[in-house]
């Protein structure tokens, strides 16, 4: 039987935008009672546009803001940020990755160091041991030892990517949050890491919610789907549930939005062009 | 490249390291000297910490020597100059340029003390209220608001007439003064900078709340800091010779350069040298300074936006 | 004869570690009525050519050029204000972040005005008129108000529609688009592509497209230009780019879309590592770079 590393109920979270000199407070309502499971080693994509709430569950799941209302449960312990404190152990759970790979990385920060540091602030290791793990996880994401001593502003944005995702596994979390993590790289490079979080997942077991909203990398890398639409979950389902038959009106206006760069449709295009 | 020993790597990386460093600095400098009027500031003011520092040796007479038959003798290549006092003397017959080189520790020493308690204590100030915002925000930055709202010398004044007049006290008082400015310069960096994704990368490895200020967040808002903390420099320079001037600084017979502008006032119409050479001493120092402080800013604030 | 023509054009930046070859030896040309897609990743120097057209680029920039007539002038030995003239006028060219290519001091109409003044010498009441009638034109509705809308009064898209409404206000022969959705969302992009594309039609004007997005590119191009690091490595019409890609970059960029993945994992780009031969072109480039 497979083991539910993530659970939400019910997630809510309202932010109280605080009354002005001239306005009343307003109350907006980014993420509206959202449902989820996803089980040890599958990757759960939501997906949607700017604005549907996306980022804001990823940072409740993640644990830096909490919900206003639902329950998350993290490897079937229940937490909730808003009472009582947050325990290293969990904390350790879960980590992220981000789109922007400029903004993610310290500017004066060693790569050494950003990926000593999850280990400096939670563990007792030596430096010496903090070091041989750092060296080990930047040959596991496909940089090598000369590369420890850099600053991030000597990396390319796929390398800084491959860093972030390094930091984020240094304190073996069983899940990874990775909100947008492709969409600032180009298409090569978004292959690579691609192929690196796929490796990375079959090494680990590694449990992911990917947020994205570009539906191609979507179908690529998701077990399940979940499309989001103005704080709502409008469609979740598996993957080629979600794919062949959307039920919803969004998801299909969507799917229609999508370009398609296959022969078939370029030649369907450039007739209709010529027929005009 | 897999058998290679650790110690290798090691010394590989330490080498690297060094590379970085040295091409950080090479960059850096790139864009420093294409401003040549901060190069030259650069060369003044490392002239002037020699001049301070080998001040016993290049003074030809001590700064206290007063040379009974010379009153206010003229400088060297005047009628009636004296080649013993290239600069001419003061009222009291004592040698205006070994006065000058003397002073010149004084207002190095006055930068560097206002400079570093103004810095320290905004520093602590602003990121406090950068980083926990609410009422710890609303409370420093009210304050800081009602410091600024005193005329900075007036301000300085009243603190020296409560502390009571000399160095120290002065100094204190410019500090206090200044200080607003780098509370308010750090608090929008930290504003800026506390919201950036590897903030909150730190957060959920678990970085405490401290470790987030001074650890991951203070390092990134020190370039603007940098550039404020100079031109704060040839401000303090300038207020100090203010308050001496007043009278309300350095008490006479001390050597510095605004308490000798002070002592000079009465002689302004008959020796033009007591007052004028005091008086380019400050100019061309609080020049320097400015120049430094604009090559820095056009060195590195690009360099934010570029990383 | 071409509306755009440019034979061996290089661009090159001077920076701290020297000299950057942005551009090396790029041919290229557009017909009227055309729409010519150049696809790159970051650092292929796709914008940078098209900034060198348009006069746009910073003083650290040298270009160089054989030849980079529009409409038959040739733009190299025109006065700074005789060029001025040309672009933004018969040249246009909208951006990637439509928010931030606007002036948020002011309002949309008097934006779209000034360009109507300054080009066209219209009077008040005839660039009020033109203005209404581009912006129904870009598909913004209740158009009279929006005229006195702020920027950031606006959605990403909208303000990219008052950016395409500018940029044809004076009828332009020829628009550069340089990553116009990028910023945008997938159905946004979708609406402001396919108003492009009608656009470019209804107005036979010449469109660049500049993109990274290999799917833009299938749903407008006509003719596509390949560009890896300044060079240009393969142009073709659209459809046999897709259906037969000739340089082996080419073909590494397809086969990197995840939707023409094979199995379990994605073939990249380096796993086709090639080395471009130099074009006689590049030869050329090279000697006037030393």
């Amino acid at each position: 039987m497979s083991m539910t590393v993530l659970e939400g109920k019910n997630i809510v979270r309202d932010y109280h935008i605080g009354g002005g000199l001239f306005s009343g407070p307003r109350t907006v309502h980014a993420v509206k009672g959202v449902s989820f499971t996803v089980d040890k080693g599958k990757t759960l994509a939501i997906v949607g546009e700017s604005g549907c709430g996306k980022s804001t569950l990823a940072r409740i799941i993640t644990l830096i803001d909490p919900a206003t209302a639902g329950e998350l449960f993290i490897d079937g312990n229940k937490v909730d940020i808003a009472r009582g404190g947050l325990t290293r152990e969990m904390r350790r759970k879960v980590q992220i990755v981000f789109q922007n790979p400029y903004g993610s990385l310290n500017p004066r920060q060693k790569i050494g160091d950003v990926l000593g540091e999850p280990l400096l602030i939670n563990t007792d290791k030596s430096a010496a041991e903090r070091r041989d793990l750092a060296m080990k996880m930047l040959k596991k994401v496909g940089l090598g030892h000369e590369h420890y001593n850099r600053y991030p502003h000597m990396f390319s944005g796929g390398q800084r990517q491959r860093i972030a995702i390094a930091r984020a596994l240094m304190l073996n979390p069983s899940l990874l949050v990775l909100d947008e993590p492709v969409s600032a790289l180009d298409l090569s490079v978004q292959a690579q890491v691609l192929n690196l979080l796929a490796d990375l997942q079959d090494e680990f077991q590694l449990t992911y919610v990917f947020i994205s909203h570009d539906l191609s990398v979507v179908r690529y890398i998701a077990d399940d789907v979940m499309v989001m639409y103005f704080g709502e979950a409008v469609e979740y389902g598996p993957r080629d549930e979600v794919f062949s038959d959307p039920k919803h009106s969004y998801t299909k206006t969507l799917f229609a939005a999508t370009p398609r760069a296959d022969v078939a449709s370029i030649k369907a295009r450039l007739a209709r062009k010529k027929a005009a | 490249m897999t058998n290679e020993g650790p110690a290798t790597v090691e010394a590989a990386t330490v080498v690297k390291q060094q590379d970085a460093r040295l091409q950080m600095f090479a960059e850096f400098w790139h864009y420093f000297s294409i401003n040549k009027g901060a190069v030259i500031g650069l060369v003044v003011f490392a002239l002037l910490i020699l001049v301070a520092i080998f001040a016993p040796l290049l003074a030809p007479h001590s700064a206290d020597d007063q040379f009974r038959d010379f009153f206010l003798t003229p400088p060297a290549w005047q009628e009636g100059g004296n080649a013993q006092f290239l600069l001419g003397t003061d009222a009291v017959g004592r040698d205006i340029l070994s006065r000058l080189i003397y002073g010149s520790r004084f207002s190095l020493a006055i930068g560097f003390v206002v400079v570093t308690t103004a810095l320290v204590s905004g520093v602590i100030l602003g990121l406090l209220a950068g980083y926990c915002r609410g009422w710890v925000d609303t409370l420093i930055m009210r304050i800081m608001d009602i410091i600024l709202a005193f005329p900075s010398l007036l301000l300085a004044l009243v603190l020296v007439a409560v502390l009571g007049p000399g160095l120290v006290n002065a100094m204190i008082a410019i500090a206090f003064v200044l200080q607003p400015h780098f509370a308010r310069l750090t608090r929008a960096a930290v504003m800026a900078e506390k919201n950036r994704e590897y903030v909150i990368s730190a957060k959920v490895a678990g970085a405490s709340h401290l470790r987030l200020m001074l650890v991951t967040i203070l390092p990134n808002c020190i370039a603007p800091l940098i550039v404020q903390a100079t031109l704060s420099f040839s401000n303090a320079i300038l207020e100090a010779a203010a308050l001496g001037f007043l009278g309300m600084g350095a008490q006479p017979p001390t050597p510095e350069w605004g308490t000798m502008l002070a002592e000079a006032r009465e002689f302004i119409l008959r020796a033009w040298w007591v007052v004028t050479f005091p008086g380019l001493a400050i100019l061309i120092t609080v020049f320097a300074i400015n120049l430094i402080g604009d090559g820095l800013r056009d060195a590195l604030d690009p360099k934010l936006k570029r990383s | 004869m071409s509306l755009l023509e440019i034979k061996n054009l290089t661009v090159s930046f001077d920076t701290a570690a020297g000299p950057f070859m942005a551009v090396q030896g790029i041919d290229l040309s557009i017909e009227p009525r055309e729409v010519l897609a150049i696809v790159g990743e970051s650092g292929s120097g796709k914008s940078v050519s098209m900034l060198a057209v348009m006069g746009l680029l910073p003083n650290t920039a040298t270009v160089k050029a054989d030849r980079m007539a529009f409409d038959g002038v040739d733009l190299l030995k025109l006065s700074p204000s005789e060029r001025r003239k040309i672009v933004g006028k018969d040249i246009s060219m909208i951006f990637q972040e439509p928010i931030a290519s606007l002036n948020p001091c002011f309002t949309v109409g008097f934006q779209i005005e000034e360009v109507l003044r300054f080009h066209m010498g219209m009077d008040r009441a005839q660039r009020r008129a033109r203005a209404i009638e581009l912006l129904k034109l870009v598909g913004i509705p209740e158009p009279e108000e929006r005229l006195s809308s702020f920027p950031h009064q606006m959605s990403g898209g909208q303000c990219q529609r008052v950016m395409i409404a500018i940029a044809i206000a004076c009828n332009p022969k020829l628009l550069i688009a340089d990553e116009p959705t990028t910023a945008l969302d997938v159905t946004i992009q979708k609406q402001i592509l396919d108003l492009l594309v009608s656009l470019q039609a209804k107005y036979g004007m010449g469109l660049i497209m500049i993109t990274h997005n290999m799917g833009v590119v299938a749903e407008t191009a006509d003719r596509v230009i390949v560009q890896y690091k300044g060079r240009k490595m393969e142009e073709a019409d659209v459809l046999s780019l897709f259906e037969s890609p000739k340089s082996n970059y080419t073909r590494a960029l397809l086969s990197a879309l995840p939707e023409n993945a094979v199995g379990d994992r994605l073939p990249t780009v380096s796993d086709m590592l090639f080395e471009p031969a130099p074009s006689a072109g590049d030869k050329a480039a090279a000697g006037a770079a030393s």
